[in-house]
């Protein structure tokens, strides 16, 4: 199985295409010289939006409060994604499957239904919107990641490790930082960084539970509707795909290269 | 037993482990199972003590009752004359050699054995030292940084050993550790391992299915059946006279002979070794020649007296032929009474 048939190359290349074209698009508007239509081709290619939008106060505190909100949610997910995945692994009750499904589904369950549930709630308690309650609404689904990377991991963690750490006079909390941590770390990882770009761009969940806070998905709805130095956004919009993107790829080769290791490095 | 317990009257050694009525029981979709039914066991300190039997005879589970990795349904394990039976196992003095060797797969060979050390809080410079005495003791002086996954069977196996030993236990459990190795190696380490445990004096508690590991290295074993120990001897002992058709069978393969067959009531043991075969009708038991193996140094008959099979072992070339009528012979000496279990 060394090359495809022409007609699924063909359907593959069109396939890119469909995907990746929309984006193309925006990167390249990111440098027109026009700033009210998107005429194609554009009249010109210029640098002068990157300036502009480096100098744009709002955008910066959108930024700042995206990256605060990614970087919270991330590390409760990471707390409580392991200890749950380490409650449940090996954990053997009568009704396990529908705890874990419970556990998966902030992340199936449509946005918008938990926007709703959030806003609800938050009212009931009398909690203020911002970057709490934007927090507590991403790590719901930012637990999921964690969780689904780190009991795939542990999962294949031989359990006479465990009892060779104990036995060798380890007690919990020593096993756990030994033995247990070392063979979990890509999976928090890669958990982490998923959960981070999860985060970053979410925008359902967020117009539920941030208040009057913008953060920068929800400072570009925003600006769709104000036509003023249009380019800005496709700049703003290039630099989230880099951010997005970048975690994204590490996660994949992390994955990838646990997946050797664990081949490789298996000792039974 | 009374041939059992003279190891424990002539030195007067301290009990290292001691087992008192011990239950130990697993459910498995629903049904439980007793792995260990009211076992009784006394070790000594010093000895080399084998736990043999067949897969899912509760031998396994009882050596991890002894490691704590199993808690007791009831019963009282003692350690050195102390209360254990609800000791996590990183609160005994004992160590274990496991039997996949379980060793951690992102530290070096010196990281694994120094482990022990490292988790008690010996100063770094100490732990490298003793670890890599420990290492130069099962001459694996040069593998110090390199990783598990880049060792052979044979030396993970003695990697294992090292860490288990490092921190000097009283006691030490090995769980079928030379299961994984191919059968030379698995000779040289039996040899080794028996002497190493004669230069440490430290109690080995070794986990087996094979009888000739169990009788060429022991002091004592005890026989697993059914989660229960159905003869506990020196291997000579359980050789010479095992006390249940079970242990007959498992150990050495004897002939099991019903009364019936010699003009007595119960049952009879009587090893291959021991049976003479004569040609022609003679005065005694006789039968038809079935089946001849020739082994090199034995030769291996196979006779059917009656409606039984009598295996016999004698020593070179047999001149006699398949469907020869022939005669066994034995002294009364090499026939023991089996215990005809409930």
């Amino acid at each position: 199985m060394t090359s495809a048939s022409w007609g699924l190359r063909i359907a593959a290349f069109l396939c890119i295409f469909f995907l990746h074209f929309p984006l193309f698009i925006i990167v390249l508007y990111a440098f027109t010289t026009d700033d009210k239509t998107y005429a194609f081709p554009p009249p010109g290619l210029t640098l002068h939006w990157f300036t502009v939008a480096a100098g744009r106060a709002d955008i910066w505190a959108a930024l700042w409060l995206s990256v605060q909100t990614a970087l919270l949610a991330t590390a409760i997910a990471l707390v409580l994604g392991t200890m749950v995945a380490a409650a449940m692994y090996k954990a053997k009750f009568w009704g396990k499957e529908s705890i874990t499904l419970l556990f998966i589904l902030p992340i199936a369950l449509p946005g918008i239904v938990t926007g709703i549930a959030l806003l609800s709630t938050i009212r009931r308690v009398n909690l203020e919107p911002g970057v709490l309650t934007m927090v507590i609404g991403h790590a719901t689904f930012c637990i999921v990641t964690v969780f689904n990377n780190v009991v795939a991991r542990l999962r294949r963690l031989s359990q006479s490790q465990l009892e060779a750490s104990a036995d060798l006079g380890a007690d919990s909390w020593q096993t756990f930082r030994f033995v247990v941590l070392p063979s979990i770390s890509t999976a928090l990882l890669a958990g982490g960084l998923l959960s981070f770009a999860l985060s970053f761009d979410e925008v359902i969940v967020t117009t539920f539970t941030a208040g009057t806070d913008q953060t920068l998905p929800i400072w570009f709805l925003n600006e769709l509707f104000r036509p003023r130095d249009r380019p800005i956004t496709n700049v703003v919009a290039l630099f989230v795909i880099a951010v997005t993107l970048i975690p994204i790829l590490l996660v994949q080769r992390l994955t990838q290269a646990g997946e050797d290791l664990h081949g490789g490095g298996k000792t039974s | 037993m009374t041939t059992a317990t003279s190891f424990t009257e002539q030195s007067k050694p301290e009990i290292a482990v001691c087992l008192e009525q011990v239950v130990c029981s697993f459910t498995t979709s629903g049904k439980t199972v007793r792995a260990v039914d009211q076992v009784d066991l006394e070790i000594a300190a010093g000895e080399f003590f084998s736990l043999l039997g067949p897969s899912g005879s509760g031998k396994t589970t009882c050596l991890r009752l002894i490691g704590g990795f199993e808690r007791p349904a009831s019963g009282v394990i003692k350690l050195f004359g102390a209360d254990a039976s609800r000791l996590p196992p990183f609160q005994r003095e004992l160590n274990t050699v496991f039997q996949d060797y379980a060793l951690f797969p992102h530290m070096s060979v010196l990281e694994n054995v120094g482990y022990a050390l490292m988790v008690r809080g010996v100063p770094k410079l100490e732990r490298i030292k003793r670890a890599t005495e420990m290492l130069e003791s099962v001459k694996l002086a040069g593998f110090a940084a390199r990783r598990p996954a880049q060792l052979s069977g044979g030396q993970r196996q003695r990697v294992a050993l090292a860490r288990a030993l490092v921190n000097r236990p009283r006691i030490l459990l090995l769980d079928e550790p030379l299961g994984a190795l191919d059968l030379k190696l698995r000779e040289e380490m039996q040899i080794e391992l028996k002497a190493l445990q004669r230069e440490l004096g430290i109690t080995f508690i070794y986990v087996t299915h094979d009888q000739g590991e169990a009788l060429s290295m022991s002091d004592r074993v005890a026989v697993f059946n059914h989660g229960k120990i159905e003869q506990m001897d020196a291997p000579k002992v359980l050789y010479d006279a095992p006390r249940t058709e079970f242990v007959a069978k498992f150990v050495g393969s004897a002939n099991v002979i019903p009364g019936v067959l010699i003009g007595r009531s119960g049952l009879f043991a009587l090893r291959p070794e021991n049976i003479r075969v004569l040609e022609g009708y003679h005065n005694g038991l006789s039968g038809e020649l079935l089946d001849i193996h020739f082994l090199g140094a034995q030769t291996r008959l196979e006779i059917r007296v009656g409606n039984e099979r009598i295996a016999t072992l004698q020593s070179g070339v047999s001149h006699l032929e398949r469907g020869a009528a022939v005669t066994l012979e034995w002294s009364e000496q090499h026939l023991r009474q089996l215990e005809v279990s409930a």
